[in-house]
């Protein structure tokens, strides 16, 4: 086999670089073992519990052993009388967050960047960063706190400007715009940390030439900064719209009561429901897998949607 | 900043509109904060009133009296830092190693692990399979469903990998591999002990993420006396268990201890909200520029 052609020679001396390089560092694998044994049981796992979501599966029975039903609980899901209401909670909630969550970051990042370095400039980022480390159970309680009809903080300052204060934590109409902005309360400061960075690589010679050009500062905002931002804002917005269905449920779920149910029960506090309070694990599985599958599409749509139009995609 | 130019009116507009509106938003997030560390040691009747508006007023700490007397909250502290302190542990030991590999050009495979880790970010198992699955491990009330099922973070690998690979020079490793130094050697001697930002970083938001969770805590424990500070926290913050549940009969005097109970019982909450938030926002602003860095490391060159 020695006098065959040079090309397989070369494919061969190529594959054995690849085992002497693998024989090399045969450290490496042990150092990825964790992480990929991590990923393999946690990750992928439960990847493959979602069989349950077809099948009628009783825990009392052998781990798998349950009987086969097709699409059952999808359909029983579809057709129930909730699912209108949960799929449109959902969405409304998370393009009410988004709407209203996505460019707040983005207007104050650009603020932050026309205030000149400082003391002021350290006091804001570091008050408004701050709450990104209040937990989301303080968080929730600090809402109701605020909100509560007898002495919460919010509620004598409504009836202090002469208003009547609407209910807010019990009334379906508010519930969204409550979850909204405490979220925005929140995170907005946070928010501006990747758009700052952003902002500091741009050129510099680009503001020089456009001052000397004689733009005003807010001109150069809108045609040096802004366009500078568009990358980052193309990601995080594909990134956004691929968890557009899995609102952050751990909030949702502290704030939940029965009062204002009809407007904050999302896909993924029924699914904790159905499945860990009420032990339905199929039909729970099923509607979860729906969930992810919608994500998956969205975010696939999106991604696409934004390659076309621009250069920017997550792939 | 270019300097020495005189701003022309257009622009002092300009600027007073921005650190107007930069002054609006401090204040918007400040107010709630500092209402309630005054809240916490006003008198209640003030809270209650309205009359405490930003000042404390009838100075009295017998909100964290109360707070410091409940033994919940103590072993909830206890757990808490354990979880915290393990979980944060094993985090680190499985994100570095994994990350400085990936970091690595000449590692086969970088492809397919990266891939495989990769598609946890988009796709995964949901709820009920991944309970099941801990269940099914034996892991339900004890303090590994807490700390193992969320062992490592893919974004915060992509993020150490993002380190190694820029901030290590390539020619440094090089050169400790023709000395003949091993791989393991090579990570726990010069690799490790260069990257003390980042793991510094890591560690800090890991250890933040274990130190604010509940949900885990809530579907796979049962036994309050594990219970971390947060699963504490809901009970007195969202459940209001602080709060009297007396009911039926109400007389003058009833109505009264009752109205007196639920004064204490806010301003327990304000107490709580501080003693169990205080260790993140008292070491905040030392380690904010490890934040930032960790941030923007992950956002620019990610």
């Amino acid at each position: 086999m020695r006098t065959v052609n040079s090309a397989p020679k070369e494919k061969r001396k190529g594959r054995n670089e690849t085992w002497k390089k693998i024989c090399q560092n045969w450290e490496l694998y042990i150092f990825i073992a964790p992480a990929f044994f991590y990923f393999l049981i946690f990750s992928y796992g439960p990847m493959y519990g979602i069989q349950i979501a077809f099948k009628n599966y009783i825990p009392s029975k052998v781990y798998f052993g349950s009987e086969w039903v097709g699409f059952d609980h999808f359909i029983r899901f579809f057709n129930s009388y909730y699912f209108w209401d949960l799929l449109w909670n959902t969405l409304s909630i998370s393009l009410y967050e988004l709407a209203i969550g996505f460019p707040i970051p983005i207007i104050l990042a650009l603020a932050f960047n026309e205030v000149k370095d400082g003391f002021f400039k350290r006091l804001v980022q570091t008050v408004t960063y701050a709450p990104h480390f209040i937990s989301v159970v303080v968080m929730a309680g600090m809402i109701i706190t605020f909100l509560s009809p007898s002495n919460g903080m919010i509620i004598h300052a409504i009836e202090g400007l002469g208003f009547s204060a609407p209910q807010f934590l019990t009334s379906p109409g508010w519930f969204k715009t409550m979850y909204v902005f405490s979220g925005v309360w929140q995170s907005a400061g946070w928010g501006t940390i990747i758009y700052l960075a952003a902002l500091s690589g741009v050129d510099p010679g680009l503001h020089e030439a456009a001052i000397i050009d004689g733009a005003t500062r807010f001109q150069r905002v809108r045609h040096i900064n802004i366009p500078a931002l568009i990358p980052t804002m193309t990601i995080l917005l594909i990134l956004n719209m691929g968890g557009l269905l899995s609102v952050g449920f751990e909030k949702i779920l502290l704030l939940q009561n029965s009062l204002n149910m009809s407007s904050s029960d999302v896909i993924s506090t029924f699914v904790y429901r159905s499945g860990l309070v009420d032990a339905q694990y199929s039909f729970s599985t099923a509607v979860g897998l729906f969930n992810s599958i919608v994500n998956c599409i969205l975010l696939i749509t999106v991604n696409q949607i934004v390659r076309r139009t621009s250069e920017n995609s997550l792939w | 900043m270019v300097s020495g130019i005189k701003l022309s009116k257009r622009d002092r507009i300009f600027l007073i509109c921005i650190y107007t509106y930069v002054a609006i938003a401090l204040l918007l997030v400040a107010y709630p904060i500092l209402y309630i560390i005054s809240a916490s040691i006003s008198d209640p009747k003030m809270v209650a009133s309205g009359e405490m508006w930003l000042f404390p007023k009838g100075i009295t700490f017998k909100g964290y009296e109360i707070v410091f007397q409940n033994s919940k909250i103590w072993t909830g502290y206890g757990n808490t830092i354990l979880y915290t302190l393990i979980g944060t542990t094993i985090n680190l030991v499985v994100t570095m190693p994994a990350a400085y590999a990936l970091s690595r050009k000449d590692f086969v495979g970088r492809g397919f692990f990266m891939g495989m880790f990769m598609v946890t970010m988009f796709i995964g198992g949901g709820l009920v399979p991944t309970y099941m699955l801990v269940k099914g491990l034996g892991m339900v009330n004890t303090m590994w469903a807490l700390v193992i099922p969320g062992a490592a973070s893919i974004w915060n690998i992509i993020v150490s990998r993002t380190f190694f690979a820029n901030s290590i020079p390539a020619e440094l490793q090089d050169a400790a591999q023709i000395d003949g130094a091993t791989n393991i050697r090579l990570f726990l001697r010069i690799v490790l002990p260069l990257s003390m930002p980042i793991i510094a970083v890591m560690a800090l938001f890991y250890g933040v993420g274990h130190w604010n969770s509940y949900f885990g805590a809530m579907i796979y424990l049962n036994d309050d006396a594990k219970y971390p500070l947060q699963l504490v926290l809901r009970q007195i913050l969202v459940l209001q268990e602080m709060q009297s549940q007396v009911g039926g009969i109400i007389d003058a005097t009833a109505a009264a201890a009752q109205n007196n109970k639920a004064e204490i019982a806010s301003l327990v909450k304000y107490g709580v909200i501080i003693v169990s938030t205080l260790p993140i926002i008292a070491v905040y602003p030392f380690l904010q520029r490890y934040f930032v860095q960790g941030v923007m490391i992950g956002s620019v060159k990610g």
